[in-house]
């Protein structure tokens, strides 16, 4: 066997090739159109609960009770609550609330799950006592489950994020869970501990990125489920309290007026939909571009 | 060749590797498969033993037995005269260092969401050789060695065909220097002509870094071109262990003489006289008492029924267990 020599400079190697490993990520990223307007409605959903609030004159708590309930106008572009409250700002404070709500509970229903579902994959001693746990957690509804626990925590908006963490870290376990445990009995996992690796070089370096792409898909799930939740909540009175102003309690006061004023109920609604369908389009995607194999296609 | 007086590297004595069988339906509560039974054997420095046998004789476990992938459950295995088994995890990495293990799979034995060097560049970062960037260029410098370039480095596993996998197990093998090297079934997942490429580097990085090897294979043909000396087991015992020309040219043991008898001459019209034994392997489960092969064996005798038999040397360096010859 000739060993060519090549004379290549390493780093300019690396540079080089994790620049075309992104353009084609990029690349890939762009070819698949659901994904990227999923990716669009979320950024703006996104822009809007941050830049939101400096844009809008209204401010989302003054009640005006001469203009209640007032139909979409020229001045309150999707009319006005029944307290007289301009309900385009109270969408976008409420787009504040369930972002943060959702991503917050995403994220860390995911670490938690994660951690769960690694140690019981590697420490199987451990693995019947944590998933009997999840099993049990995940056998109560999630949204009765989530009631529940609001019962308990009491109605505040770090309570709803709590009791979604709760309700969600189970789902995500299981999944990692079962990625990891396959990944495990792969030859490479042999070939690293034969080499003497710590049981944390082999879980955070070898097992636990591999388990990544399930879990990020099942992130995205949870981040809409968790928009969806958290409103129900609001809705039933459980979640974000009045006068914080959240898409599930904006429906919730709507529900009395849905004969007269139709856009309290269609409004909040609409954005409901409008981030679940751009999550779930986004998490499709994500699965498809996040697996190293298809990177060659 | 080694010669007689060669030192040896690695003396196995007994080694044992029970699974306990917890049938949903078996009778008795505690059936034991005998996986590796009662095997011993010596590496000599610089030599190459190869183990042969069919598919489930044990010949996998004993490698992983070996490097404690799998505890084994009884044996003592000397290495630089310490019993290795009974070393903490602590102490035994440094051994793991000194014995390197490539196995079977090109496709399942390297971590899909790590480049290659880095993978490579693990084993030097567990055992802490070198400094950040002399590891790297010692990695770049195996990977010349096994016949790839050092750009290499930065890619990710799928981007290489087999063969080329196979020559980074090796490099991930051999970066961190060892004296050992434990070779499952290394080329049996490739293409013929794949195969000898890697078998030939192989010799050639044996000699370059003056490795000693256990040679695990099930192709004869392979284990007589790389091997100085064979052992062949059969249902997780060896049977007989002889230098290779000795063994191909003079095989005493029944079992041996049937495995041989089954690799294909390659000359048109010449046919060797084959010795088909009947029936099936023994379930490993239920072996069969005294000698494990009787059922099997054309010249079985009584005392094969009820007797194991030792291991006796018939010549220098060939040694049989068998009644025939004791």
């Amino acid at each position: 066997m000739n060993v060519v020599e090549v004379n290549v400079n390493p780093k300019r190697v690396k540079h080089d090739l994790k620049k075309q490993e992104r353009s084609l990520l990029l690349r890939r990223f762009l070819s698949n159109k659901l994904m990227v307007t999923g990716s669009i409605i979320i950024v703006l959903l996104l822009l809007l609960a941050i830049l939101g609030p400096k844009l809008t004159p209204f401010d989302p708590y003054e009640m005006v009770v001469k203009e209640r309930l007032e139909a979409p106008s020229s001045h309150h572009l999707l009319g006005t609550d029944n307290f007289g409250r301009d309900l385009l700002t109270r969408i976008i404070y409420g787009a504040k609330v369930s972002m943060w709500v959702g991503f917050a509970s995403a994220l860390l229903s995911s670490i938690i799950g994660l951690a769960i579902g690694l140690t019981a994959s590697y420490y199987r001693y451990l693995d019947n006592i944590l998933m009997r746990i999840c099993d049990g957690l995940l056998a109560f509804p999630a949204i009765l489950f989530a009631i529940a626990l609001m019962a308990v925590l009491g109605a505040k908006t770090e309570n709803v994020i709590i009791a979604l963490t709760i309700v969600f870290s189970p789902e995500v376990a299981r999944i990692v869970r079962s990625r990891a445990l396959v990944v495990r009995e792969e030859t490479y996992i042999e070939a690293i501990r034969s080499q003497g690796a710590s049981a944390a070089r082999i879980i955070w370096k070898h097992i636990a990125p591999n388990t990544i792409s399930p879990l990020l898909v099942k992130a995205t799930f949870v981040f809409s489920e968790a928009v969806i939740v958290e409103a129900t909540l609001s809705f039933l009175g459980a979640g974000v309290p009045a006068p914080d102003p959240s898409w599930g309690n904006i429906l919730s006061d709507g529900k009395d007026v849905i004969y007269t004023a139709w856009w309290m109920t269609v409004f909040p609604g609409l954005f409901i939909i409008l981030s679940v369908l751009g999550l779930n389009l986004l998490g499709d995607g994500l699965r498809d571009l996040i697996d190293p194999q298809s990177s060659t296609k | 060749m080694p010669n007689q007086q060669a030192e040896s590297i690695l003396q196995v004595q007994g080694l044992k590797k029970y699974f306990s069988v917890k049938g949903f339906r078996s009778k008795s509560k505690n059936q034991q498969v005998k996986a590796v039974d009662d095997v011993s054997f010596t590496l000599y420095k610089g030599e190459t033993l190869g183990l042969v046998g069919e598919s489930g004789c044990g010949k996998s476990t004993t490698g992983r037995a070996l490097l404690r992938l799998i505890e084994p459950s009884g044996g003592t295995v000397l290495y630089n005269n310490e019993d290795i088994l009974k070393k903490s995890p602590r102490e035994f990495r440094k051994v793991q260092k000194d014995m390197q293990m490539v196995f079977q799979d090109p496709f399942s034995s390297l971590n899909p969401r790590i480049r290659i060097g880095e993978s490579i560049k693990e084993s030097l970062t567990i055992h802490s050789i070198g400094n950040r960037n002399e590891r790297e260029e010692i990695v770049m410098d195996i990977l010349g060695k096994v016949g790839l370039r050092s750009d290499h480095y930065f890619r990710f596993p799928h981007e290489f065909s087999g063969g080329q996998r196979q020559r980074i197990g090796l490099a991930r093998a051999l970066v961190a220097d060892p004296s050992i090297l434990i070779l499952d079934e290394p080329a049996s997942g490739l293409d013929v002509s794949i195969q000898s490429q890697i078998l030939n580097l192989l010799q050639e990085l044996q000699d370059d870094f003056k490795l000693t090897s256990l040679f695990i294979s099930h192709d004869m043909s392979v284990v007589r071109h790389i091997s100085d000396r064979v052992g062949v087991m059969y249902l997780g015992k060896l049977m007989e262990e002889a230098d290779t020309d000795t063994l191909f040219s003079n095989p005493v043991h029944p079992y041996t003489k049937a495995l041989l008898s089954a690799v294909p001459i390659a000359k048109v019209g010449k046919k060797r006289e084959r010795i088909v034994l009947k029936g099936e392997i023994p379930s490993p489960l239920n072996p069969p008492s005294g000698c494990i092969f009787h059922t099997r064996c054309p010249f079985a005798m009584d005392v094969c029924k009820q007797v194991v038999p030792e291991k006796v040397e018939i010549q220098d360096r060939h040694t049989v267990a068998c009644h025939l010859y004791s």
